[in-house]
């Protein structure tokens, strides 16, 4: 099946790369989803912030919080999202409550893609599966690294666009290093799927996205990012973030190694 | 009539509440807690040596106690269930018992806890001294300032307190904190979760483990009444675990059932379908889907949602769901005190100013018999009465 999302992820070899930025983080924050656009992502994760992300580290709880407090609300950020011209797909990821609420069709509306929903794991999915179906939304379910052999098959078999792996036993928020789990998870999420697997979760540097590039199809980064945005980062510096990520990903090898030639932004 | 107040359906439904809405990494936990639970609690020597412990050590049974004075005084007769005199001072020991015996059944080393009056944290850091485990109690920042004294008692229990600054620094930002640390701890730890909420099996494992509330009363009441039964049983409702026990002892009679919530944490009365903290319930939301700061003086009722059954039991009307003010609290306390000679918790006195308001109207006329579960004590909450009766 042909999706919005698959024909965005193309399974070529060359890793996906799958920026996050938190809805409404700041006022001109679909500036920031250009900037994720000009330095080569795939597709841009957007997440819409809940009082309670409960799957969530300090940095994405803050730039929600930020978010929530400047007065971005679900329904601003989508109206801001169907303003935003974009060539590249946009998933979001959100809690069960905020998607129990909105419905998929307003999703829809907004021109997204592909929804992530953390605390929806396969037994409450039903329901949302038949209606992003319904809306032309990709669900994109998640594996964890408990995740047991016959669960993991399901989720692939139920999931749709990718694979969402979370590489780690733990919240999303940036990490010294990728854990094993995560090319764990990865080669066993290949073994039974032909979906694009992305490793998510405390990927925080060219060098770990490389990795899991080289684990699984790609990466989604999502704190390190915010944390930039919240430190107060513009675009453009997004964007040239986003680029190393791109240009580590595309060499295979992270520009922080001796021989890594650093090209200009892509895209 | 749908039958209620037994197990749920597979998936964890009460009715349409309930259910199991946590993330991946933490199904395998809940399934395996699942299994482990019905092992147990099909299990007689799990069951008896629960038993010895509610005796020998939290002092159950608890005692029943008509209020005498009180009851002339209304034209009632009110009958109090004394959790206030458990060991550690509230009901939240009887789950933590059964909780605490299950995770070392699990062979789990540490017990996590959320907690917001310091109660459930108090029992929790409790078992884990009795047991031989490690706890970690995360409490929200406002809850440590009003409730200091539960605070210095989980330390000297041994238990490491870890102030929550989220939110609004209160119970539900604390379960948020505890449910981020069981997901990356799974492996040693148990989440000895407080209350009838959370994803399946909590609701229905605590209500199991807090039953014992409700069967106790119901033997001591019909010692008491001539009728067998009370007109009415009353309890306060947070996320509604003695309630919960309570109503489990009287769903099969005839006594109406009421829920007393904070004013200003009425999630029955008015929250909205929703999902938190690994359930579908309700929930005091706005209308795009926030969930809503709750307010109350009570720290352990300061809390936007409510255990799923609660929302069945109020959507089919088995039982009733109404709230009281902090002030009402307040004076509430007061009465009992100067009354019964019992000083209960701010939690506990809901329910209390509950039956002051009700009794001599519609909702409880005069004559009317009354089981109260007084569901802990008010020591926790001299710092926070000295201001208040001031
Ligand atoms: C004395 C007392 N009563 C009631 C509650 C509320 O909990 P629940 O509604 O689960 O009984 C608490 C919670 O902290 C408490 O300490």
């Amino acid at each position: 099946m042909t999706t919005t999302l698959s024909a965005a992820l193309p399974l070529t070899g060359r890793p996906l790369l799958v920026p996050y930025v938190t809805g409404g983080i700041t006022a001109d924050w679909t500036e920031l989803l250009l900037a994720c656009q000009d330095g080569g992502a795939d597709a841009i994760e957007v997440g819409l912030p809940f009082s309670d992300p409960m799957l969530d580290g300090p940095t994405i709880q803050e730039a929600s919080d930020r978010a929530l407090a400047r007065g971005a609300t679900v329904e601003s950020i989508l109206a801001d999202l169907a303003a935003t011209p974009l060539r590249v797909p946009v998933v979001v990821m959100t809690y069960a409550n905020i998607v129990l609420r909105i419905g998929l069709p307003a999703l829809a509306a907004a021109g997204v893609s592909g929804l992530i929903v953390p605390d929806l794991p396969l037994e409450e999915s039903a329901a949302t599966e038949a209606a992003a179906a319904a809306a032309g939304i990709d669900l994109v379910l998640l594996a964890a690294p408990s995740t047991p052999d016959d669960r993991l098959r399901e989720i692939c078999a139920r999931s749709r666009g990718f694979v969402y792996a979370i590489s780690v036993m733990g919240t999303t928020g940036e990490r010294a290093r990728l854990a094993d789990s995560a090319a764990t998870l990865a080669a066993r999420l290949k073994a039974v799927t032909d979906l694009p697997v992305l490793i998510g979760f405390g990927v925080s540097t060219p060098a770990q996205a490389v990795e899991a590039g080289r684990a699984g199809d790609g990466a989604v980064i999502a704190s390190v990012l915010m944390r930039r945005v919240l430190d107060g980062a513009t675009a453009n510096e997004l964007a040239a973030d986003v680029a190393a990520y791109r240009t580590a990903l595309d060499l295979g090898v992270s520009p922080g190694t001796p021989h890594a030639e650093i090209s200009g932004h892509r895209g | 009539m749908t039958v209620v107040m037994r197990e749920p359906t597979t998936d964890g439904r009460f009715g349409e509440y309930g259910g199991r809405y946590v993330p991946e990494s933490l199904i395998p936990a809940c399934l395996a807690l699942e299994e482990a639970f019905r092992e147990a609690w099909a299990d007689p020597g799990f069951r008896q040596e629960l038993d010895g412990y509610r005796r020998t050590y939290a002092g159950r049974p608890t005692a029943l106690t008509a209020a005498r004075n009180l009851s002339a005084e209304l034209g009632i007769t009110l009958l109090l269930k004394r959790e206030d005199l458990a060991h550690t001072g509230s009901h939240k020991i009887n789950n933590v018992l059964g909780q605490a015996l299950l995770a070392r059944r699990m062979g789990k080393t540490r017990l996590i806890a959320e907690t917001g009056a310091g109660q459930h944290g108090v029992a929790t850091a409790t078992a884990a001294a009795l047991f031989g485990l490690r706890a970690t109690v995360y409490m929200g920042e406002r809850d440590i300032e009003r409730q200091a004294l539960n605070v210095f008692r989980m330390h000297l229990l041994g238990a490491e307190v870890v102030p929550v600054t989220s939110g609004s620094r209160t119970l539900k930002d604390a379960t948020n904190e505890a449910m981020r640390n069981w997901v990356s701890a799974v492996g040693d730890t148990h989440f000895c979760l407080g209350s009838v909420a959370g994803p399946h099996p909590y609701p229905w494992m605590v209500r199991e483990f807090q039953r014992v509330i409700g069967e106790e009363a119901r033997g001591q009441v019909a010692g008491e009444l001539s009728t067998g039964v009370p007109d009415v049983v009353v309890a306060c409702v947070g996320g509604g675990s003695n309630a919960a026990g309570t109503f489990a002892g009287f769903v099969d009679t005839t006594a109406r059932l009421v829920g007393v919530e904070a004013a200003g944490g009425a999630a029955v009365s008015g929250g909205e379908p929703g999902v938190l903290h690994g359930s579908r319930s309700l929930v005091l939301q706005d209308r795009h889907g926030q969930v809503a700061e709750a307010q109350s003086i009570a720290a352990g009722l300061d809390y936007p949602g409510v255990g799923p059954e609660h929302a069945q039991l109020g959507g089919l009307g088995r039982a009733t769901y109404v709230t009281v003010t902090d002030d009402e609290v307040l004076v509430a306390v007061r009465r009992l005190a100067e009354r019964e000679g019992i000083i209960c918790a701010l939690e506990s006195a809901h329910a209390v100013a509950w039956v002051l308001r009700a009794a001599g109207t519609v909702e409880l006329p005069a004559g009317s018999t009354v089981l109260l579960t007084l569901s802990g004590r008010g020591d926790k909450d001299m710092g926070q009465l000295m201001e208040g009766l001031r």
